[in-house]
């Protein structure tokens, strides 16, 4: 990485992190990729397909992370979260911390026998497939994982719990590379930095803040990310729409679950929802051509380059929409049923259903408050860090200097955030020119 | 829509028509909305609209329960229920409501209670139990709900928990025939005035006038009315439930008898859904030794309402076919109980009442909490 220019700080490795390291590393300057999980990749790593255009998110999305790993001008930080940020615009120091992997990142060749020998394998909720599929304490989040390197999660780690493996670290054993390394520590980092791209993400609300449509209660009702996970070939199922061995064949969907909600939930529209509700419509049709498909909106909302289009196909695909936000679901015999009513028809409806998806809403990450403190951030109303100007500053965050990407901003879909990832690239080089000519 | 809005707001309901967005979240979970007429979504939007049929034929405005399903659910805080308990009112204003709701009233106007019967005889459920006069000092008044005090099939219930409060040591108290509907079901079919003017003001001033630390009530819709709408002043509110889940949890009521009987529970609308008093009941039931407690599928936030709330308790409705009572004293049988546990006379009255119609009083017995506790205590109660 080239030492003689200002850097860049990005916090975050999603899609709208990657997209701003690539244009500022392609560019020329030094840049910092900070992610706190132990791959990049970040909420879209977990998506099946995306709208509307179908195309599969880890297949476009896989190449920028081997970009990502492999750029010279690119340190990616992994498994690391910053600290704090001091100084001001142009000549910034960051504090970042360095959590111990317990792998020696230098020796571990990815090979994965230290989790197939882990006493814990298989029965470690899979965080990164929602909770649908176990894994071991030592593990890659997924297998396209950049970099690829196993971590020991120190929450499910035996020895790192407990202080006792049984006689002997399986792990350690099976590992051909002695990488295995119980005696890291974590580090503390300083970063000279010009600039900064803050891209955390988003949080998903807590469907058991709407406890009408038992989520928790009935394993069948799932939330759009956990779908995503079913719908995915590199998902729990391999892309199998199953749930406990058997294809559903009555599929219901519901629309603004926790969003335009005051009263309950978050006051906004999420934006993405109707979206993707519509391309897990037709994933079901796709995957189980004879199930009745059945999608309940309040308004439908398909503001974006085709996506009406894509609306229109879904519903020729033979996807019903009935208009009327449910609000109840509950069990009869053998089948869900979800209470609602279709309010075209003025009539109550009791709709069956195997397998409920609830469009979950997108909120800021649980510790954005946290964060925002940390790095003396200002966040609008409803959470997300807020822009400079609403309208001629969208990318600038209230501190000169630090600039927004994606969802951390406010809800979006990907090709706004890669927009606006590309944006605060712009905003950033535009700082780091200046520093450059100091 | 001004009219309606600004009556509503008069009247001291938080109604708010301008925020809905006819999501039908409120229809969609509104407990009669299949076996009746009444669509509360689409009164809203007519409302709105100034678009509203003649009330007087609008009996299905006499169906709502006054669940608060709908004011629970609603995203953007309408309170869909409190249009109904609106345009009831404007009714009521107009003298133009069912004759057996009128009558009703007119119990509570003349003997302080709507079965219309004698106050001078509101105690005689008490006799032979030594309940102390709540003049004479207490630290806990009973409140009895009036079905409580004069109906034979809740009096079991009412003796029992007294039984029950005396075996854990309680300083009860009672007001035996100076006590009073507490009108939470008045002010729900929309006689306003009668509620604000004659029980608040004057019940208020009775039940302070005690000096009681906690009034504990047998009924969830005392509980609500007492609790959120009175305003009283020093005094904790308790359902009687509360009560018998802090005896249990300091000691100070202990079960030894054990009751070998299945029994699942119902949740009250005004306990559970409304005031968020889901888990002492279950605490209270779970802690009888040898009673095997298992739930119904629509339980909590979910459950199902039995139709006994809002005036229903007085007026039939437009269905008397296909009650939810009915379906609900099913559901209780499908879970293999032998008895449906309620925290509630309107529960009690009309599960009861479901069980006897469907014939299926030999496998499903309904009985108050305080009935089965009482069974626990042996002896000592």
């Amino acid at each position: 990485m080239s030492s003689d220019k200002p850097a860049a700080l990005i916090i975050g490795a999603g899609i709208a992190g990657i997209q701003a390291a690539l244009d500022i590393a392609d560019a020329g300057y030094p840049v910092y990729l900070v992610e706190r999980e132990p791959s990049v990749g970040g909420r879209m790593a977990q998506l099946d397909k995306t709208f509307p255009t179908l195309d599969c998110s880890s297949c476009i999305l896989t190449p920028k992370m081997v970009d990502v790993g492999q750029h010279p001008n690119i340190r990616l930080m992994t498994y690391a979260e910053v600290v704090s940020v001091s100084g001001e615009k142009g000549a910034f120091r960051a504090l970042v911390r360095k959590k111990p992997r317990y792998v020696d990142e230098e020796k571990c060749t990815g090979c994965g026998a230290c989790a197939e020998a882990c006493r814990m394998h298989g029965r470690i909720i899979d965080t990164f497939n929602q909770g649908l599929g176990m894994r071991a304490s030592i593990y890659v989040p997924f297998p396209q994982a950049v970099p690829l390197i196993y971590t020991v999660d120190p929450e499910a780690c035996l020895y790192l719990t407990r202080g006792k493996c049984g006689n002997t670290f399986k792990c350690k054993d099976a590992c051909p590379a002695d990488a295995i390394d119980f005696e890291q520590k974590e580090k503390l980092v300083e970063l000279d930095v010009a600039t900064v791209i803050v891209a955390t993400g988003f949080d998903l609300v807590d469907p058991a803040t709407k406890p009408e449509f038992g989520y928790g209660v009935y394993p069948n009702v799932l939330t759009g990310l956990e779908f995503e996970r079913l719908s995915s070939a590199s998902g729990p199922t391999a892309g199998k729409i199953v749930l406990d061995g058997k294809e559903p064949e009555d599929v219901v969907f519901i629309h603004c679950v926790g969003s335009r909600d005051p009263h309950g939930g978050i006051p906004y529209c999420s934006r993405i929802c109707c979206m993707y509700t519509a391309k897990h419509a037709h994933l079901v049709r796709d995957r189980l051509p004879d199930a009745r498909i059945t999608v309940f909106y309040i308004d439908m909302r398909a503001f974006g380059k085709g996506y009406e289009e894509f609306y229109d196909r879904v519903k020729h695909e033979g996807v019903l929409y009935r208009r009327g936000e449910p609000s109840e679901v509950y069990r009869r015999g053998e089948k869900l049923v979800v209470r609602a009513e279709d309010t075209l028809l003025r009539r109550t409806v009791e709709v069956e259903a195997d397998m409920v998806v609830l469009a979950t809403a997108v909120v800021p990450r649980a510790d954005e408050a946290q964060l925002a403190e940390s790095l003396s951030l200002e966040r609008s109303p409803e959470g997300f860090f807020r822009e400079a100007h609403p309208k001629i500053r969208p990318v600038e965050s209230s501190r000169a200097g630090f600039f927004l990407a994606g969802c951390c901003q406010g809800p979006k879909d990907i090709p706004d955030t890669v927009a606006q990832a590309k944006a605060a690239a712009a905003s950033a080089m535009v700082v780091l020119a200046a520093a450059n000519r100091a | 829509m001004q009219d309606i809005q600004q009556f509503a707001n008069e009247i001291g309901l938080d109604l708010d028509l301008l925020a809905c967005i006819q999501c039908g979240k409120c229809s969609g979970g509104c407990p009669v909305s299949i076996t009746t007429a009444l669509n509360i979504r689409f009164l809203v939007y007519e409302s709105l609209l100034d678009a509203l049929p003649e009330l007087v034929h609008m009996e299905e405005l006499w169906d709502c329960t006054c669940c608060f399903t709908c004011v629970e659910r609603c995203p953007k805080d309408v309170r869909p229920a409190e249009l109904i308990i609106t345009l009831r009112n404007q009714l009521v204003e107009s003298g133009k409501i069912p004759g057996t709701i009128g009558e009703a009233l007119m119990g509570i106007f003349r003997q302080g209670n709507p079965l219309g019967l004698a106050r001078e005889d509101r105690a005689l459920w008490a006799e032979g139990l030594d309940v102390k006069p709540a003049r004479e000092g207490c630290d806990t008044l009973l409140f009895t709900c009036c079905y409580s005090a004069y109906d034979v099939q809740s009096q079991p219930a009412t003796k029992a928990l007294v039984r029950i409060l005396h075996a854990a040591g309680v300083d009860l108290g009672y007001l035996g025939t100076e006590e009073t509907c507490c009108g939470n079901e008045v002010k729900r079919v929309g006689e306003k005035a009668m509620f604000d003017e004659m029980l608040v003001e004057e019940g208020k001033a009775l039940l302070e006038s005690v000096g009681a630390r906690c009034i504990v009530t047998t009924s969830p819709h005392c509980y609500n009315t007492f609790k959120n709408e009175y305003g009283l002043e020093g005094i904790e509110v308790l359902h009687y439930t509360q009560v018998l889940a802090r005896l249990l949890e300091e000691g100070q009521l202990k079960l030894s008898v054990p009751v070998e009987k299945t029994v699942t529970y119902h949740d009250p609308c005004f306990l559970g859904k409304q005031n968020k008093v889901f888990d002492e009941p279950r605490a209270v039931l779970r802690a009888i030794p040898g009673l095997n407690f298992v739930e119904m599928d629509r339980i909590r936030e979910r459950s199902l309402c039995c139709e006994g709330g809002g005036g229903r308790m007085w007026f039939e409705g437009t269905n008397t076919e296909d009650r939810l009572a009915f379906q609900r004293v099913q559901e209780a049988v499908d879970t293999g109980a032998e008895v449906l546990a309620v925290a509630c006379p309107f529960c009690l009255a009309m599960l009861a009442d479901a069980a006897k119609v469907k014939g299926l009083e030999e496998q499903l017995k309904v009985m108050d909490i305080s009935e089965l506790v009482v069974q626990a205590l042996g002896d000592g109660g």
